[in-house]
């Protein structure tokens, strides 16, 4: 494996029924170079198959995090080495 | 200065009295603690238990945060976070928060500060078991719930 390729990949993380519907709960990803947030990873997981457009349907419902720290959906990725992304939470 | 914050999230039961008299320890200058513990409602005796499903790693972080935020907004002399994942039972704790400060209104405010934050920013999911055995699906979030961290 390239030493590039390397570096591009990220590990995805799906809880709740993010990962429900999706039907696993990680994943290593390489996002192509033109995907630059969180959103634009968004919109790109959906294009991977039926169960990521189902989970990913009502975006604006998703809430995602950085290397364990929450962000926006319009949060750069780059340099991540981990992103979640999740409903939102029922702690407490 | 305050003490740093002692941070748990666990499978097992934990003991209130315990946690609070580990707080407080040989110390003398506690004028308050206040202790909040969330349980697990039957809600009318639908649910069987409450699956809490929770991101490893980053629940701590996110708690400590939070933790860390409330030790420079209030003069508090400790705090202790436990959060509960994994099969839940109505009746079981979920959470406890126990804040210590010299005098109660700092004590007060900084716990409900903590557990504002904890229902919308902290990575914890429920999902509902009904009693007939059935799967009950995942609870809501609330908007009141971050409508609620506005006031903070």
């Amino acid at each position: 494996m390239k030493v590039e390729e390397e570096e591009e990949e990220v590990k995805a993380l799906y809880f709740a029924w993010v990962r429900e519907r999706i039907g696993k709960a990680e994943e290593e990803l390489a996002p192509p170079p033109d995907i630059a947030t969180v959103g634009d990873m968004i919109a790109w997981l959906k294009t991977r198959g039926e169960e990521y457009a189902y989970a990913f349907e009502n975006s604006r419902s998703i809430r995602a995090a950085i290397d364990r720290t929450h962000v926006k959906h319009d949060s750069p990725i780059s340099g991540a080495r981990e992103i979640a992304f999740f409903p939102p939470m029922t702690g407490g | 200065m305050a003490r740093p914050a002692t941070i748990r999230v666990q499978r097992e039961l934990f003991d209130a009295a315990a946690e609070a008299a580990t707080l407080s320890g040989e110390r003398t200058d506690v004028g308050a603690i206040v202790t909040f513990i969330g349980l697990c409602r039957d809600e009318g005796g639908r649910l069987s238990r409450l699956n809490l499903e929770h991101y490893p790693g980053m629940a701590e972080a996110e708690i400590g945060r939070v933790a860390d935020e409330a030790l420079a907004r209030w003069p508090l002399l400790g705090l202790t976070i436990v959060h509960r994942h994994g099969p839940i039972r109505p009746g079981e704790p979920i959470v406890l928060v126990l804040t210590a400060s010299s005098h109660r209104a700092a004590a007060f405010e900084a716990a409900e500060f903590l557990m504002d934050y904890l229902k919308s920013n902290a990575p914890f999911w429920k999902k509902e078991v009904l009693a007939e055995g059935f799967e009950g699906g995942w609870v809501g979030a609330k908007e009141e719930d971050e409508d609620a961290l506005t006031r903070w």
